[in-house]
């Protein structure tokens, strides 16, 4: 079974981030810049899936330049290669966009499953894997906490604030994940060392057939009008017992519609 | 410093272990006495259970420089860890230095796969400091050896996969020692109760019992009589990683007691303002810098091919002084809080302690260097 590992940089969850000031995307920048979390667990899935039922694990790249390193970081995890679409034109893409990128990069590779985190910590739409399979004309099976491949059909448990849906279907198709699915592993010294010398394929818009206008800022489907810091902590509010705490707090909790 | 780019991956690796499996965990660990073998197969599987041997049979090929930098690392989060993989290494050299061609591949692809995990048994009841006076015997029988005897100290007892056990198979004295190679499963091996230790708690130490136990005779290290030679050998290997486990110790001392410095206040001022306690805190990291640079130091020369076991001694004397120094001065930074188990330098002080005995206590270190001086 081929498989393509979808991975995002994005800059550190755990950092300060923020949008440029000149343009309103996202600061790639200054930031520290990772793997999108979620992708780790696409590529264990992945990667455990290859162990299982053989095949080749490509990592697919749309960003900038500088997304070579978490390239080859999640190449040192055990994928076999690496597509990268980089292009000028590609800055300030919006999700429509993006998705059009990708499908048409995965439309060279021809896999038989897609693979990618449910989300990224930075544009947190997640709509991206819904996308892909759309202009593909494949399935989506999307939040999944559990994934078995049994031949050519997927199960898949669908996560759901109430619990999980079982949904299946024929490859080709995209799986995205959740970090329920599965422990991502580190890489190995000699992970990383055998990384180095893995291909990676760069390509341009115009290598897929892309131009540059339907995608990029201009070329963008939505638009950030206006961005704003985060208001700051309020301070919390204190009760104190005087033999009518419980009804306070439930007051308190009411008003802040938690019950 | 990293010599080469590969070091530095390898570095960020383990410190990204370190951060997300080994620092949440120690207290724990250390506080159950639990040995967190679970986690050793983790750093194995990392690839850090075999650096410095050759990557033809499955090791990292990293000079001992670099290597030393990684325990060093791991013993800034967890001294057990560190002191584990540097045992670890340790069982793998006889083979490694000693073996025939043979049995390297025979034999190193699992030491150094990182499933596996290696014990050293050198020390006796009756003394460690005389090694080339052990009574534990093995006797030539048929196309194997029987071992008889008793081997105190040894860490990883009980959960080991291999035992290296040095023997006297001929005369008195250190030209009848030979060193085999046990497997954990032989039948007549027996780990004995652990000992109850001051700290480094989450490492297993026991006596390990021989009664008849049977090692192949493919499974001798080098020529018989050679024992003590090898055992001396790996030793000035083995001193380098406890002196780089030192300073990674000292360091994680330091660190605390300088952040704590810089928070605590006492009238009206940081403590770290106070001369008394700022000057306190400059000898401790100017200890830890020479110690890293000794510890090194001693390693580039190991790396180059040079003579290098009085440097090695040298640096595990200075390096394990300086940590036990430095981890005693961090209790005193944190005053009363410093003597609780509610912050980790009163552990650090405990761990420091037992690198002053291990792989040679620091009088032999003393011994090392002074015959040198002595013969010129
Ligand atoms: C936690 C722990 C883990 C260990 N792990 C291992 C292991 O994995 N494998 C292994 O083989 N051993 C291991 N050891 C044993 C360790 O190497 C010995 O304890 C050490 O070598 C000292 O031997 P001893 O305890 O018999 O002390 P002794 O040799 O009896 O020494 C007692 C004191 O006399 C001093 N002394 C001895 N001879 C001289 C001299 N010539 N000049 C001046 N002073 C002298 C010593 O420095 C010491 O202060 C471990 C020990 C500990 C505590």
């Amino acid at each position: 079974m081929n498989i393509v590992v979808l991975v995002k940089q994005v800059p550190d969850s755990g950092s300060e981030r923020g949008l440029s000031a000149d343009d309103k995307t996202v600061d790639r920048g200054s930031a520290n810049n990772v793997i999108n979390e979620m992708d780790e667990y696409a590529i264990e899935e992945a990667l455990k899936i290859q162990e299982a039922h053989g095949g080749e694990v490509t990592v697919l790249t749309v960003g900038p330049q500088q997304a070579a390193e978490s390239i080859r970081k999640a190449l040192s995890m055990g994928p076999d290669k690496a597509m990268h679409v980089v292009d000028d034109a590609l800055h300030g893409s919006c999700a429509l966009a993006t998705s059009k990128v990708l499908a048409a990069a995965i439309g060279r590779l021809s896999p038989d499953l897609v693979i990618s985190g449910a989300e990224s910590t930075d544009g947190r739409v997640q709509v991206i894997p819904h996308m892909i399979a759309e202009r593909l004309g494949i399935a989506a099976l999307t939040g999944a906490r559990k994934l078995v491949v049994d031949g050519a059909t997927l199960t898949v448990e669908r996560q759901t604030d109430e619990g999980y849906e079982v949904v299946t279907a024929a490859t080709p198709a995209v799986v995205s994940v959740w970090d329920t699915i599965n422990e991502p592993r580190y890489p190995s010294f000699k992970g990383i060392m055998a990384a180095k010398k893995k291909p990676v394929e760069t390509l341009s818009l115009a290598d897929l057939g892309i131009a540059a206008d339907e995608v990029g800022l201009s070329g963008a489907s939505s638009a950030v009008v206006e961005a704003g810091k985060r208001p700051p902590r309020q301070g919390g509010t204190k009760v104190t017992d005087e033999g009518d705490g419980g009804v306070k707090l439930v007051e308190f909790l009411a008003s802040e519609k938690f019950v | 410093m990293l010599p080469t780019e590969e070091a530095h991956d390898l570095l960020e690796l383990v410190r990204q272990i370190a951060d997300r499996e080994l620092a949440p965990r120690v207290a724990d660990f250390e506080a159950r006495g639990e040995f967190p073998r679970e986690l050793l197969r983790v750093l194995g599987r990392a690839g850090l259970l075999g650096l410095p041997y050759p990557t033809e049979h499955g090791g990292g090929g990293q000079p001992y420089e670099v290597y030393l930098q990684v325990l060093e690392e791991l013993a800034t989060r967890w001294l057990a860890v560190a002191e584990g993989v540097s045992v670890h290494t340790l069982a793998c050299y006889p083979v490694a230095t000693h073996g025939t061609d043979e049995q390297r591949k025979r034999l190193l692809p699992d030491m150094l796969g990182g499933e596996l995990l290696g014990a050293y048994c050198l020390s006796e009841p009756s003394g460690g400091s005389d090694p080339a006076s052990m009574s534990t015997r093995a006797r030539r029988d048929g196309d194997g050896y029987l071992i008889n005897g008793t081997k105190s100290w040894i860490t990883h007892a009980g959960h080991a996969d291999f035992y290296n056990v040095f023997c006297r198979t001929g005369e008195a004295g250190p030209h009848g020692i030979s060193c085999l190679l046990a497997h954990a499963g032989t039948p007549g091996l027996a780990p004995q109760a652990r000992e109850r230790t001051m700290g480094l708690r989450s490492s297993p130490v026991a006596q390990v019992v021989f009664d008849d136990a049977r090692v192949p005779a493919d499974r001798l290290m080098g020529d018989e009589g050679t024992g003590f030679r090898i055992a001396m050998q790996a030793l000035d290997a083995g001193r380098l990683g406890i002196a780089a486990c030192a300073v990674g110790l000292a360091q994680a001392a330091l660190d605390y007691a300088t952040d704590y410095a810089r928070e605590r206040e006492q009238f009206g001022r940081r403590i770290v303002d106070f001369q008394g306690l700022g000057f306190l805190l400059a000898d401790m990291a100017t200890a830890v810098s020479a110690a890293r640079a000794l510890v090194l130091s001693a390693a580039r020369l190991k790396d180059a091919g040079l003579p290098y076991r009085v440097e090695a001694a040298k640096a595990k004397l200075f390096a394990t002084d300086a940590a036990m120094r430095v981890t005693t001065d961090a209790v005193q930074v944190l005053g009363g809080y410093g003597y609780v188990a509610d912050h980790p330098v009163e552990r650090y002080m405990r761990e420091a302690k037992v690198l002053q005995i291990v792989e040679g206590t620091n009088q032999i270190q003393r011994l090392v260097i002074s015959r040198d001086l002595a013969t010129g």
